[in-house]
């Protein structure tokens, strides 16, 4: 477990200058996702042209986890039609759970979220913003880390 | 005269290396680092006598209790029975028939609100609680207000984290049923005014609950002297195991009350027309309790009786200084929290940083710290923050821990850059 792999210089970067920070206003589709355990919430808003993805902001306060995470998939996802997204969703899942991921070179950037699988106190804080651009393209709504009374479509692991 | 030279005495005897031996887990290492706990408020660790004593009740006298003529029976419900009698001691109550064991302070307060709380109280009634507390002391009572229809009001503080005592009194009305108060606040330390808050409760002829899950392990608590109604705590934060604590209720006021949970214990006798339940204090106690827990929490409060309270709350009061003094220095560091009378509590967060980055870090040094909400979302909302970072100290902390937290913050400075 070394620090310097969670917190790379491409985390720490995506925390301190989050890009597509904010909300689109009007958007096709937003989501909030919540963290009851360490109280992050962030709100993802998505602009789509048909199946794909044209723009993407998103806004919250969080952890350094949570925040880069967030911006480097507002990086990735801009541009992508659903069905690479939920592709991409299977592909970050994997790299945040199981310890023995490939790390692909074709996640460029994300790959930077690999060392968060050696702290999973931590993988929720990363894997948070994926589940609600989710939820935001799914069907919108709120969607909470635990189980409880909002309306959660899942809970996240 | 003579206060001072003893007082000064005790502190000269307080020999922390020596307490620190007593508390097996404090050799190891986490992450290659010696361990620096510093999350005793959230629970604390346990001295070999609590240990030793669950090992012994386990290997040599585990049966039912009050139930066999066995000798093992026998020896089991001494210990438990001599447990609630320590107990009785460490706060001073009349009776061990005022001494109900729960399963920590959560189940304490769930009983008072569920069985005082349901059978009295409707709609044009208030219960009064503060700011400061502990969703154990807060969720309780909304259930109850929703039962009733009755209203649950809350007494505010200020930015230091004091309960503003005007408004207390202002909000403490004709209307009021009850008052329920922390008399240390997990999420910032502050120590309320008990005596006063009860006094003026009283005053109107209202019970006061005192949450004390904070308060035992630091203050000497007499319930008789403060004139609780009700007092709860826990174990676990006593240096005693988890699943055990107390619910002291004042005689006259338990047994007007009825059974909140029925089964095996809580009963004379039953036949299916009718139950006639047991006397105090197994009325509150349906179902075979947690006896190695309470023998437990019997050899915790021997320890700390053994350290001496106020031997305990002098050597904390130094670290908490000089906690203090060193993290208000860094820069960037804001406290949350700074009433002029606190437990061994520093809660704080620090800008660029979020609390989870920071207990992750610190982690990776050895230094443990709870970050989050403290399960008191509402003095975080107050205080406009998500979380904080709180340190907590206990009998077995040193100045050389209070430095190695310092530097693991700056070090956290660092990897932000």
């Amino acid at each position: 477990m070394e620090l310097k792999d969670l917190y790379r210089d491409v985390i720490l970067d995506h925390n301190r200058q989050p890009r597509n920070f904010g909300r689109l206003d009007p958007a096709d589709a937003t989501a909030d996702g919540h963290n009851p355990l360490c109280g992050d919430r962030l709100t993802v808003s998505l602009r789509l042209t048909g199946d794909k993805i044209t723009d993407i902001r998103f806004e919250g306060k969080g952890c350094a986890i949570s925040t880069a995470s967030a911006s480097l998939m507002s990086e990735a996802v801009k541009g992508r039609d659903r069905a690479a997204v939920r592709e991409l969703f299977n592909h970050i899942h994997a790299l945040l759970t199981q310890v023995d991921a490939p790390v692909d070179e074709s996640l460029g950037k994300l790959a930077a979220l690999s060392g968060v699988r050696e702290f999973p106190s931590r993988v929720k804080c990363a894997s948070l913003c994926w589940h609600t651009l989710n939820a935001a393209l799914e069907q919108g709504g709120t969607i909470s880390t635990e189980a409880g009374n909002e309306s959660s479509s899942e809970v996240l692991r | 005269m003579s206060a001072t030279p003893i007082r000064a005495a005790a502190r000269v005897a307080y020999d922390v290396e020596r307490v620190r031996r007593d508390f097996p887990i404090l050799t190891r290492t986490v992450h290659g680092k010696p361990l620096v706990y510093l999350d005793s408020a959230a629970s604390s660790q346990r001295p070999l006598a609590v240990i030793r004593a669950v090992d012994d009740y386990e290997t040599r006298s585990h049966a039912n209790v009050h139930r066999g003529v066995h000798a093992l029976s026998q020896e089991a419900t001494a210990a438990f029975e001599g447990a609630r009698e320590r107990v009785r001691r460490f706060l001073n109550a009349r009776s061990t028939r005022e001494i109900i064991f729960t399963r920590g302070t959560t189940e304490a307060i769930n009983l008072v609100a569920h069985s005082w709380g349901r059978a009295r109280l409707g709609p044009g009634d208030e219960i009064l609680i503060t700011a400061l507390e502990h969703h154990a002391n807060i969720v309780p009572w909304q259930m109850v207000r929703d039962a009733t229809g009755c209203s649950l009001i809350v007494a505010p503080i200020d930015k230091s984290g004091e309960l503003i005592m005007e408004e207390f009194h202002r909000l403490l009305s004709p209307r009021t049923r009850i008052v329920a108060v922390a008399h240390v606040s997990n999420a910032l330390g502050t120590i309320l005014p008990i005596a006063e808050i009860i006094a003026a409760a009283h005053a109107r002829r209202v019970p006061v609950l005192v949450d004390g899950a904070q308060a035992v392990p630091h203050i000497r608590v007499d319930v008789q002297a403060l004139g609780a109604d009700f007092y709860a705590f826990s174990g676990h934060k006593l240096y005693g195991p988890t699943g055990i604590g107390v619910l002291y209720g004042r005689e006259e006021l338990l047994s007007e009350m009825p059974p909140w949970q029925g089964g095996g214990d809580m009963i004379l006798n039953v036949t299916f027309e009718r139950t006639t339940y047991n006397e105090l204090p197994y009325k509150f106690e349906a179902g075979t309790p947690n006896m190695s827990g309470a023998v437990g929490l019997g050899a915790a409060i021997d320890y700390v009786e053994t350290l001496g309270i106020e031997n305990i709350a002098s050597h904390e009061h130094t670290l908490l200084e000089a906690a203090t003094a060193q993290l208000s220095s860094i820069p960037g560091l804001t406290l949350i929290g700074t009433a002029k009378h606190k437990a061994a509590v520093v809660s704080f967060v620090m800008e660029h940083i979020h609390p989870h980055d920071l207990g992750t870090i610190l982690d990776a040094e050895g230094v443990a710290v709870r970050t989050g909400h403290h399960c008191a979302q509402p003095v975080m909302d107050f205080f406009c923050v998500p979380a904080t970072a709180r340190a907590s100290f206990a009998c077995y902390n040193t100045l050389a821990e209070v430095h190695q937290l310092a530097a693991a913050l700056r070090h956290a400075q660092e990897v932000f850059g």
